[in-house]
């Protein structure tokens, strides 16, 4: 079989998987399976990356011609989206095993189940070349997501659950309303087909509306700025492996699908020339940026901290997106993986003392840092990477971002992320004074108490994020070429 | 509800009808209106009377709750496996034509099979879901009853 015809399988391995570990008995079995057909997703997604081309691989369902029937269609900015996707649900899963264990005793089989599932909607959201399967795949994760979210042990998760699923379900019904109107005006859902046939009816109100319902849509689900209300929740009260998992992956996917149909469906002249797109995400942006940051300065809820820490940073990749250029959609591409990187790595660092502590409160943290040494610098060596410390991942999409800035002679967008990092030097170093410099916390009877160091079934898994983050931000060739290409890519797409 | 002659007389006459019924959508699916999905809610539908009428003991005795979840993901499997059938066979994914000679023949096949494994499972989720509600409804009587 050649790569196209194996490409398919970066979305059904991990589908066809989630069968079979629903009927699988025990909690190690279950575990086992998800993590080799998550492994198999990043290998296969990987071996896609490397072996891409200019011309994007294809692959038609039933042997359907693509306008009849659905196609996947996958160039280097779909190959480096599904990498990061598959990539950090191995990652979360390698670190999550003893995690789940304590969170979700009962049930593995079922949660592991819809992790696959929900992994298997993202990536086919990724790869899939037709708008309707977006929504489709889209639904799939999103529904198998809500689950996921309510299985914390935390019974606030089951509100933040439905919170988000009404907010996700409004985005969903954008979307859909949005694809409606252009199968209204086109006859068509296949992506490459819409864009050869949206130019001759562009000038109609129906075509504008469609791209307002995407637009904001997949604003929703990407937690733009006004639109971020489900997200600290969501992250604060799931299981600490879904956080890790979400905090690298959903988002991201979002914000990909809404480049796609930027570039590829609308094109670039008619998203960002008709319609006054780059004005509004750049305000967003950077409403999200401050807000964001702002809001994480002062929360006292860790994990809520780290989420609106990703709101800003949701903000950063827009930032590259409304600048139009190719030095900021690589700035963007990049920011996706290190983003991904980073807080994976830093919400397994929480996750990690929170197996100890129990606790994501800032106070459960006071005096960690001499308890749990390795996890506690774990954690300061990703909040370096995410502040931008040069040598880190962090740094990397940052100078990018400003370099994108001055490209298009915005001086003072430069200052405004510097401002935005040193607002995350601050809420980082809230995390490390309290771990550090506090007393230890304790009990009733005024005796200390003590927490070992995690397992190293924690450690490890923890330690090898961190050490991508500084590997990544030394040796880019991986990284940012693959950025570069995908840019070029999704820019090649509307010459 | 299994004390009302009429109700029980009623629904004995019509659970099968409507289970044969849900047969016929499922098995003309492939070139009439029709198809698993239908098919698989219609055939719920007549078990969901049954524990309606005769309560939820005996309906879980005609198919117990663990058989449901079974068949849930037997049915996805089988789609599945049909897939990837035909991958093996040289074609693409779902890309019935390479399972017989004939492709016509061979398209018809693919699909019956493919709803089948669809009508299965939806059959049984609805189940499913029906169950967990009357569960939880019983529960919350008997929480009742306690208090």
């Amino acid at each position: 079989m050649t790569l196209a015809q194996w490409m398919p399988f970066i979305v059904l391995v991990p589908m066809i998987t989630s069968g079979l570990v629903a009927l699988l008995p025990g909690r190690n079995l279950p575990w086992l399976m998800t993590f080799l057909a998550a492994t198999a997703s990043t290998g296969l997604s990987l071996w896609v990356l490397f072996g891409i081309d200019a011309e994007p691989l294809r692959y038609a369902f039933g042997n359907w011609p693509p306008p009849i029937g659905i196609e996947y269609r996958v160039d280097a900015a779909n190959a480096w989206v599904a990498f990061i996707v598959s990539g950090i649900a191995m990652a979360a899963l390698l670190w999550g095993r003893v995690s789940v264990h304590q969170e979700i005793p009962e049930r593995q089989n079922i949660f592991y189940a819809l992790f696959l599932l929900a992994l298997a909607g993202l990536l086919g959201i990724t790869l899939t070349g037709d708008a309707f399967n977006v929504f489709v795949f889209l639904e799939i994760s999103s529904l198998s997501t809500y689950a996921l979210i309510a299985f914390g042990h935390d019974r606030r998760g089951l509100l933040a659950a439905f919170r988000y699923l009404i907010m996700g379900t409004i985005g969903a019904t954008f979307i859909l309303i949005g694809i409606g109107f252009l199968y209204m005006m086109t006859g068509t859902l296949n992506m490459a087909d819409l864009a050869e046939r949206i130019p001759a009816v562009a000038d109609t109100n129906a075509v504008r509306a469609g791209f307002a319902f995407i637009i904001v849509g997949l604003g929703l689900k990407l937690a733009l700025l006004p639109l971020h209300l489900w997200l600290p929740n969501a992250y604060a009260f799931a299981p600490n492996v879904i956080t890790v998992f979400l905090a690298g992956t959903a988002t991201k996917v979002a914000l990909y699908v809404m480049l796609r149909f930027i570039y590829t469906v609308f094109g670039g002249d008619y998203s960002f020339g008709a319609v006054p797109l780059a004005t509004l995400l750049m305000i967003l942006a950077i409403a999200g940026m401050v807000v964001g940051s702002w809001v994480a300065m002062f929360e006292p809820n860790l994990k809520r901290l780290l989420a609106y820490s990703s709101v800003a940073q949701v903000g950063y990749l827009v930032l590259g997106v409304s600048l139009v250029s190719l030095i900021g959609l690589t700035a963007t591409f990049v920011h996706l993986f290190n983003h991904a990187l980073m807080k994976a790595a830093l919400f397994m660092a929480l996750g990690t003392v929170m197996y100890r502590t129990g606790s994501a409160r800032i106070e459960a943290f006071y005096g960690v840092g001499r308890q749990m040494p390795w996890t506690m610098t774990a954690f300061a060596l990703a909040g370096l990477s995410l502040i931008g410390v040069p040598t880190t991942a962090g740094f990397i999409s940052k100078w990018y971002l400003i370099l994108a800035a001055m490209e298009a002679g915005l001086a003072w967008l430069v200052v405004l992320i510097l401002i935005t990092s040193f607002m995350a030097v601050y809420y980082i170093w809230r995390v490390i004074e309290a771990a550090w410099f506090k007393p230890a916390q304790t009990d009733a009877q005024g005796a200390t108490k003590v927490f070992r160091e995690a397992p190293l079934a924690l450690l490890i898994p923890l330690w090898i994020m961190v050490a991508l983050n500084f590997y990544f931000g030394l040796e880019t060739s991986l990284s940012l070429g693959a950025a570069e290409q995908a840019a070029q890519a999704l820019l090649g797409a509307f010459k | 509800m299994s004390d009302n002659k009429i109700l029980r007389i009623v629904a004995r006459f019509l659970i099968p009808l409507i289970m044969l019924f849900a047969l016929y959508i499922q098995f003309h699916g492939e070139y009439s209106p029709g198809g698993g999905f239908q098919a698989g809610v219609v055939f719920a539908a007549a078990w969901i009377l049954f524990v309606l009428i005769f309560g939820l003991d005996l309906g879980l005795e005609v198919i117990p709750e663990r058989a449901m979840f079974v068949l849930m993901v037997f049915g996805v499997m089988l789609y599945c496996a049909v897939g990837l059938a035909n991958v093996l066979m040289g074609g693409m994914f779902l890309d019935f034509s390479v399972l017989l000679e004939s492709p016509q023949a061979a398209q018809q096949a693919g699909i019956i099979t493919v709803e089948l494994g669809i009508g299965i499972t939806v059959a049984t989720v609805v189940m499913l879901i029906f169950t967990m509600f009357a569960r939880r409804k019983r529960e919350q009587d008997a929480l009742e009853d306690e208090a």
